[in-house]
Order: C-alpha cells, then sequence, then structure tokens
C-alpha cells in the first residue's frame, strides 16, 4: 500500500486501537497534524506540552490503555520531558511523538532541532527515530509493544518532517520479534513453591501491595488469596486501589506518611509478600531498620527490582496475577492460621485510627477529605497533584477500586494532577474526575482550564489551598527551625475569578459542613470546575516518618 | 568484596545503543572501566565487553540493568579463567641501535609484533592478557614511549557449551 509517512503513522496508530492523542502541532508536524484532519483519532489541543505527556499518562493509568502524546520538534520535544519522565517512574504506557527537522537538516542546529531520542534516553523504556518511511509501521508495531507489555513505560518516536511527508510502499505487520526483548510472565514453580512455603511457616506474615498488581489486572487473585491465607495488606501509595480498602485485612498505604497501624504492622512481619513493588524510599523509610524481622517474597516482572533496594529470601520473576494464581492453587490445601497475630492487627487498627471530623474554620484539609469521600461513588476517579494534598488524599481518603486513585508517585510532579484528570476523564467519560489539589501544583498547569473549557471536558479541581508550598513549608517548619524561605504564594490568584476568565465554574468553600454539596455541584453541573477549599495555612500532614527515619519512628504532630 | 568484573553484552547493532550502555552506567554511579565493541558472526548483532569493578551485588544490579535495555539481546559473566586480551600499540623512540637491539629482543620474548620501523622510532604491537600488555609497556617505558594506544578488553569463556545467563 503506497501512501505518505504522516498516513501511515495514523494507520498505524488506529491498528493500536488509539481513540485520542493529546498534543499541540508546531512546524515540524504540521503533516502529521493534516492527516489528523477529519480523521477518526480526536486531538485535544492542550496548552503546554508537559500537560499532554500527563494527559496521556492519565489516559493510559485510568484505562490501561496505551496514551498517546504528540509535541513538536525542538522546544515542544523537551516540554515532554517531565511528563515522560513521570510516566517512566510510575511504569505507565505511553507513546510520544515529537516532530524532528527533516533528516537532511538533522545535526546542522536547525531551527527548532533537538535531540529528543538523546534527551529522553535515561526516562524511556525506549525510543526511536524513523530513518525511512517504510520503517514507519514496524516501529509503531514495536513502540507499543514495548510500551504497553512487561513492566510497561513510556516509549519516544522521533519523527522527521520530510519522512512524514514522502510517500512509501507500506506493509503493516500483525506483530514484531524483538530479540532483545522478552518479558518473564510466568513465575518460576519452583520459587512458587518456596514462596508458599515461606508464607505458611509465617507467623506474622504480610502483603505488601505496588502498582504492579494494577497494572496486571491481579486485584481478584490477590483478595483471593489474601483471604484464604489471612494476610493484613498494606499498600504503597502505586498500591492504592489495588486492594479494597475497606477490608477487614486492610491498613492502608504505608511509608513516610502512611498509616500508624501498617507502618506498625510491617515493622512487626516475619514474612512479607510483596507484590510489584519496587520498596521506594517513601515506602520503606530507613531501609536499613525496615522491616527488621521480616523474610521478603517479592514477584515481580522487573528482575531488576528484584534485591535492588531490600535483600529478597524468595524472588519471583513474573506477571503478577500469573504467579497469585499460581499461588492460589498451591495454597488452597494447607492453609494455617495465625490468630495472635490477626488479633494485634485488629488492635492497630482500632488503636491508630486516623482523625477526619474537625470543625475548624478555616478548613482542616482531613475533614475536605472526609467529605469528599462521601460524595464519591467506588469507581470514581481521584486524581491528585503533589506535596500535602496528595498525602492528605492518599493518607485519609480510602479507594476500593484498581484504577481509581492517579498520582504521580516517583517522580512526584507538582502540575501533573490537573492535566492527568483531563486524560482519565478522557479515558472513561462516565465517571466523576476530581484532581486533589494544592494551590502550588495548581498553578504549574492551571492554563489547561481553557483545555477543558474548549474541549468540554468537565472534571473537577478541588484546590487546598493554603497559599504556601505547603509541604515545603511543613520540613521548614519541622527541621528549619520554622524559617519560610521561598514558599508563600500569596493569597493569589482567585480562584473563582481564575475559572471565570476561562469559562469554567467556580466554587468558594469556608466552612466544614459546606464541602459535600460544593462537591456535589460540580459534579452535576457538566461544566469543568474549581472549587476554592480555604484550608488552615499552615496544616500539616501527620502522621510523619522523618526523612531517613524507621517506619515507626512517627512524627504525630 | 570488590574485585574486577567482565561482562559480555550481545546487542542490537543500532545507532544510540553504546549511548544507551553509557548513559545507564553513568546515570547509576556504575563506573566503567574499559569498554569495547565490534562484529559477531551474526550480521545486525555486535558484542561488547565491559569491566569495572565493584562486589557481586553490584555487578548483579548492573547485569539487570543492562538486560532491562531493549537493545541488549544477551549479558554473559566471564569467568575468572576466560579468554581475555587487550592490544595495544605502542610508538617507542629508538635513535640509539643499541636500544633498538633491547626493543627487538623483547618484543620477540613477549610474542609482540613490530609493525612499523622509521628512522629513529618503531611501533611495537602486543596483544594478550591485561597483566602482560601492562609488563611490556613497565618494560619498555625507560627507552621513551612516544605514543601509547590501549584498546579495551575482549573476552571469551573457555569450552564449547552455551553461556551466560540470557534474557
Amino acid at each position: 500500500m503506497k501512501m505518505r509517512g504522516a498516513k501511515a503513522i495514523l494507520e498505524s496508530l488506529k491498528r493500536e486501537k488509539v481513540e485520542v492523542m493529546f498534543g499541540i502541532p508546531g512546524g515540524a508536524v504540521i503533516p502529521l497534524y493534516d492527516e489528523l484532519y477529519g480523521s477518526d483519532i480526536r486531538t485535544i489541543l492542550m496548552r503546554h506540552e508537559q500537560a499532554a505527556a500527563h494527559a496521556a499518562d492519565g489516559y493510559a493509568r485510568a484505562s490501561g490503555e496505551v496514551g498517546v502524546c504528540v509535541a513538536t520538534s525542538g522546544p515542544g520535544a523537551t516540554n515532554l520531558v517531565t511528563g515522560i519522565a513521570s510516566a517512566y517512574l510510575d511504569s505507565s504506557p505511553v507513546v510520544a511523538f515529537t516532530g524532528q527537522v527533516p533528516r537532511p537538516m538533522i545535526g546542522k542546529d536547525a531551527f527548532q532541532e533537538t535531540d529528543p531520542v538523546g534527551i529522553t534516553m535515561p526516562v524511556t523504556k525506549h525510543n526511536f527515530q524513523f530513518y525511512s518511511v517504510e520503517e514507519i509501521p514496524y516501529i509503531i508495531k514495536k513502540a507499543f509493544k514495548i510500551a504497553r507489555t512487561g513492566r510497561p513505560g513510556p516509549v519516544l518516536i522521533d519523527v522527521p518532517k520530510d519522512v512524514q511527508e514522502k510517500e512509501g510502499v507500506m506493509k503493516f505487520p500483525k506483530d514484531v520479534d524483538i530479540i532483545g526483548y522478552n518479558p518473564t510472565v510466568k513465575g518460576h514453580p519452583k520459587q512458587i513453591k518456596k514462596a508458599v512455603e515461606l508464607l505458611l511457616k509465617a507467623e506474622r506474615p504480610i502483603a505488601l501491595v505496588g502498582g504492579g498488581v494494577i497494572i496486571s489486572g491481579a486485584s481478584k487473585e490477590l483478595l483471593e488469596l489474601v483471604e484464604l491465607m489471612q494476610l493484613p495488606v498494606v499498600t504503597s501509595l502505586m498500591g492504592k486501589g489495588a486492594f479494597p480498602e475497606d477490608h477487614p485485612l486492610a491498613l492502608g498505604m504505608i511509608g513516610m506518611h502512611g498509616r500508624k497501624a501498617g507502618n506498625f504492622a510491617i515493622s512487626d512481619a516475619d514474612v512479607i509478600l510483596a507484590v510489584g513493588c519496587r520498596f521506594s524510599d517513601r515506602t520503606t523509610g530507613n531501609v536499613n531498620c525496615f522491616a527488621p524481622e521480616a523474610k521478603v517474597i517479592h514477584i515481580d516482572i522487573e528482575p531488576a527490582e528484584i534485591g535492588k533496594n531490600v535483600p529478597v529470601e524468595v524472588p519471583v520473576v513474573g506477571d503478577a496475577r500469573q504467579v497469585l494464581k499460581e499461588m492460589l492453587a498451591l495454597a488452597r490445601t494447607k492453609v494455617k492460621k495465625h490468630p495472635a497475630w490477626l488479633e494485634k492487627i485488629k488492635r492497630y487498627k482500632k488503636e491508630f485510627q486516623p482523625k477526619m471530623d474537625y470543625d475548624d474554620v478555616p478548613l482542616m484539609p482531613q475533614r475536605v477529605i472526609k467529605e469528599i469521600m462521601e460524595v464519591l461513588k467506588e469507581e470514581d476517579i481521584v486524581v491528585t497533584e503533589v506535596g500535602q494534598c496528595q498525602m492528605w488524599a492518599a493518607h485519609f481518603l480510602s479507594r476500593t477500586r484498581s484504577r481509581t486513585f492517579i498520582s504521580s508517585g516517583g517522580l512526584g510532579t507538582m502540575g501533573f494532577g490537573f492535566p492527568a484528570s483531563i486524560g482519565a476523564k478522557m479515558a472513561r467519560p462516565d465517571r466523576n474526575v476530581i484532581d486533589i489539589a494544592g494551590d502550588g501544583s495548581f498553578m504549574m498547569n492551571c492554563q489547561e482550564l481553557a483545555t477543558t473549557v474548549v474541549e468540554d471536558i468537565p472534571v473537577v479541581v478541588g484546590v487546598m489551598n493554603n497559599h504556601y508550598l505547603g509541604m515545603v513549608r511543613q520540613w521548614q517548619e519541622l527541621f528549619f527551625d520554622r524559617r519560610y524561605s521561598g514558599v508563600y504564594l500569596g493569597e493569589v490568584p482567585d480562584y473563582l475569578k481564575l475559572a471565570e476568565a476561562f469559562g469554567a465554574e467556580g466554587i468558594r468553600v469556608e466552612k466544614p459542613g459546606e464541602i459535600k454539596d460544593a462537591v456535589k455541584e460540580a459534579f452535576s453541573c457538566g461544566k469543568p470546575t474549581v472549587i476554592d477549599f480555604v484550608v488552615k495555612p499552615e496544616s500539616n500532614i501527620f502522621p510523619m516518618v522523618p526523612p531517613g527515619g524507621c517506619l515507626k519512628d512517627i512524627i504525630e504532630g | 568484596m570488590e574485585r574486577e568484573h567482565v561482562l559480555v553484552a550481545l546487542v542490537e547493532d543500532e545507532p544510540g545503543v553504546m549511548q544507551r550502555i553509557s548513559g545507564m552506567f553513568t546515570r547509576r554511579h556504575f563506573n566503567i572501566d574499559t569498554i569495547s565493541v565490534g562484529h559477531t558472526e551474526k550480521e545486525g548483532i555486535s558484542r561488547m565487553t565491559i569491566t569495572f569493578w565493584g562486589d557481586d551485588k553490584k555487578a548483579e544490579q548492573i547485569i539487570k540493568q543492562l538486560n532491562r535495555i531493549i537493545e541488549v539481546i544477551k549479558v554473559m559473566k566471564m569467568d575468572r579463567d576466560s579468554i581475555q586480551r587487550e592490544l595495544a600499540l605502542i610508538k617507542l623512540n629508538t635513535s640509539d641501535a643499541a636500544v633498538r637491539r633491547e626493543i627487538i629482543e623483547y618484543t620477540n620474548i613477549f610474542r609482540a609484533k613490530i609493525v612499523d620501523v622509521g628512522k629513529d622510532s618503531m611501533i611495537v604491537e602486543v596483544t594478550g592478557d591485561p597483566d602482560k600488555v601492562d609488563a611490556f609497556v613497565k618494560l619498555v617505558t625507560p627507552f621513551g614511549i612516544k605514543e601509547l594506544a590501549v584498546a579495551g578488553m575482549t573476552a571469551m569463556n573457555r569450552g564449547s557449551k552455551p553461556q551466560g545467563n540470557g534474557k
């Protein structure tokens, strides 16, 4: 089939079932946008390329499908980098296209020329540049395969302008072989057996659940296994939603701002069943005193994560769902109970209840989260920005389903939440989507209000407005003698006027009890809405494990 | 225990693959001592030999991180008794006839080769394991080395059975 390169790109994307692309055109991608004109693939015109990458990422995290973003060469490409890096750290499948100057001009420092392949090497799972027109279908096939299989991740494709314009004879492959790429999906039977045996011997076992469980769709298998073996469950930030947090065995998120019950329980454990998590420092606290008595079983599809941060007794390389299924089959016949341990867990849960019912004015963030939670349906999607707002949400808000809590965990990207919620809403238009934001984070990509209004994407932003870069301020308060250096944001902007200026709705909430109605109103009005929650300026997120501390060394404010 | 490790990686012969590998080493603070690349019996596949210092845990991490790179097909640990070779080209000052004779003698003893002779200089090519190359270089240093070029080590495990830990 003879066609232009740009057309071949779109044909390939259709074969990958791409329905929407987030991006901004520029000189080097005009031919591609020309093909998009009148195409079935919807293009969402963002207002900043960083937001385009976050939107593609949010789309991927809400749906499990590959999110796609586009930028032009040079500054367009460099603006994507933060979004790509965020997707990389959280193993999210994104394919990013960047325009490039025509091949004969590459290397001549042409106008808007840069090297996105070189720039993004450390933050992509892989990247490509088209050298010929004919290789387009093969490379796109490879890119999607790499992005969505194994441990997912972003893949960038750099597209020289003349390759978009030139005609070539195209063959569209059904599948491609990548000789150096063959993720291990099935766990080694011997290792699986060892894992089950170790769990059966355990006196104080616990499951630590990461984002890998969500990615592999292993929630059902996980639930069955932990109910069968009566394992208490804690999660990492990325694992939030993989296990219903209202379950009697659930202890919530652990880590720097984890639930006290969870932090205590994992510290007491003698065997940890870790599934699809990477023992990040924000989860383990000081790794030298992390779960000091525990032997670790680590299930992960990424061999490089096993043994990287903590010593592992039983490594199992494989897909979480597959491995858990096989563990279930083995464990079913010989379950051992550990009533004393479960009693202790129950006691921890009862003793360490997080307090949320504050009646203060200005609002306490915990109260805001509580009322938001009362409005949310199980399937609604919560996205967060980064900082205190993120940790208030992660700590206090319960989620019960996979892909209903979306947050930039690894890179911790302020400005992620709002554009990611645009992507999430595009993936799940039938669900309510709320971005739990701080004023600092929201300001980093608030220009996307224009996108939500023009493209009619009714997402809600709940701004915990404390006029500070709150997390840094909290650290300065606790560890730098209250020297608030460079963190005061001022009492600007007026978020109602900001929303109005963009044609969005704005609601201000100053009193407890009014939060719920505001959120309901925002969800039902069918328009993008900013809710300005006026919270106590110096409110903190507690409990907190100080940096370098052990999980039990909790500061409670 | 820290020691020298020798890894061989089979990689796809694609542009940028060297950058991917060296970039990974830099980013994770792994120091490369030597690295060499060349063709293999298969078209489109290159063979890299990488040497570095570290303990076994570090070596294991490096192997795993190398395997994450899509273009890396296979990573093999070289045994301590593997065949390890370096090549050095040494341009020596030979204006003195006696010195010239002595260098020729050493060259014979080391089974090295004289590959170029000029009026007052010659180039010696020496190949062998790193110790041998080092020893030769030390031996001729007093005569005056004008130029020295040592290529990174290349290595191969002994025996006929398939080697290493593939992906």
